[in-house]
């Protein structure tokens, strides 16, 4: 992307739109899977990673237990102490602004963030893209609760049709490169082989833990680069 | 549950936004930590399709997952995929 004046906050903003529809598709998945609309728009503000709500929301729905919900969500938010590293030059110096910060660090602050060829733009467009991100997810969860409120019973729309398929727009990404793709791979099989057999949420924690020490021998062994931060 | 969630996931991104000044670069570990995405997300969505409480079923979910699917390879953004999913698998209950 080429920097020019203005165009990397403008990108900004549009995406935050985007991602405030979004939003709203989280906010009616939450309260059909029987979240209250308090507690929904609590946990876009405070949460504030997709990925993870859209998770623990699912687990919950599924009838698994808080425990797994909450280890779900960790593990997938865990990438975003990745990124953090990754864009961690890009925050102020103080500790304060640091902590600030922090909060705004998700996939797509983080995407438009490395896409900026300097780093004054790369620093603009990661405060602008978490800011605008953070308002419309927001924005987008309320309309969507207050939707999902009158809405009802979700399986009879199908809704727990939508959480799955839904998450196969949010794998794509990482499947670009051979380590992302084998990873997830390994993390279906895993998950599949162990339903009969384990406690609901543990199919999902066993494919994490059995990914990665996949991914650790492969590496090791040499036949597969190590993987890149992605996007 | 919540707030434990909402903690755990500040603190990932607090850890690495205050260690990110000391160890800026590519670790091992954040190579691994890339890799929890696509299996967690792959695993999570295995399970939605085929748990059918401790066994493996096919049913309407999967009917839908798979329309959603195709959709979402022809690059259908994350609405639209969800809505055609929630669709097919409504009407196949219907059937």
């Amino acid at each position: 992307m080429t920097p020019s004046p203005r165009r990397h906050l403008r990108d900004s903003v549009v995406l935050g739109g985007a991602v405030g529809l979004f939003g709203v598709t989280f906010g009616v998945l939450a309260t059909t899977s029987g979240l209250t609309v308090p507690q929904t728009c609590a946990m876009s503000l405070l949460v504030f990673t997709g990925a993870s709500q859209f998770a623990a929301v699912g687990v919950v729905a599924a009838g698994g237990a808080a425990a797994s919900a909450v280890a779900t969500a960790l593990l997938l938010g865990a990438r975003n102490g990745a990124y953090a590293l990754t864009v961690a030059h890009l925050l102020p110096r103080s500790v304060l602004g640091r902590l600030a910060g922090a909060q705004l660090i998700i996939d797509e602050s983080t995407a438009m963030a490395l896409a900026q060829a300097d780093e004054r733009f790369a620093r603009q467009a990661l405060w602008a893209t978490g800011i605008a991100v953070y308002v419309f997810w927001n924005l987008g969860t309320v309309v969507g609760a207050l939707a999902g409120d009158v809405i009802g019973d979700p399986t009879t729309i199908g809704l727990d049709a939508a959480f799955p398929a839904g998450f196969v727009t949010f794998v794509m990404p990482h499947v670009k490169q051979r380590p992302g793709l084998v990873a997830a791979l390994l993390g279906g099989a895993v998950a599949v082989l162990a339903v009969p057999f384990t406690p609901a949420g543990a199919p999902v924690l066993l494919a994490g833990v059995g990914a990665v020490a996949g991914m650790v021998m492969v590496v090791r062994s040499g036949s597969v680069d190590p993987p890149g931060v992605s996007s | 549950m919540l707030l434990l969630i909402a903690a755990g996931a500040y603190g990932a991104k607090a850890a690495g936004a205050l260690a990110g000044t000391r160890v800026h670069g590519q670790g091992r570990l954040q190579q691994l930590l890339m890799l929890l995405p696509p299996a967690l997300l792959t695993a999570l969505i295995a399970v939605w399709t085929l748990d059918g409480g401790s066994r493996l079923v096919l049913d309407a979910r999967a009917g839908g997952v798979v329309v959603g699917g195709l959709a979402a390879w022809f690059r259908a953004p994350f609405l639209v995929v969800a809505a055609v999913a929630a669709a097919t698998t409504a009407l196949l209950r219907l059937l």
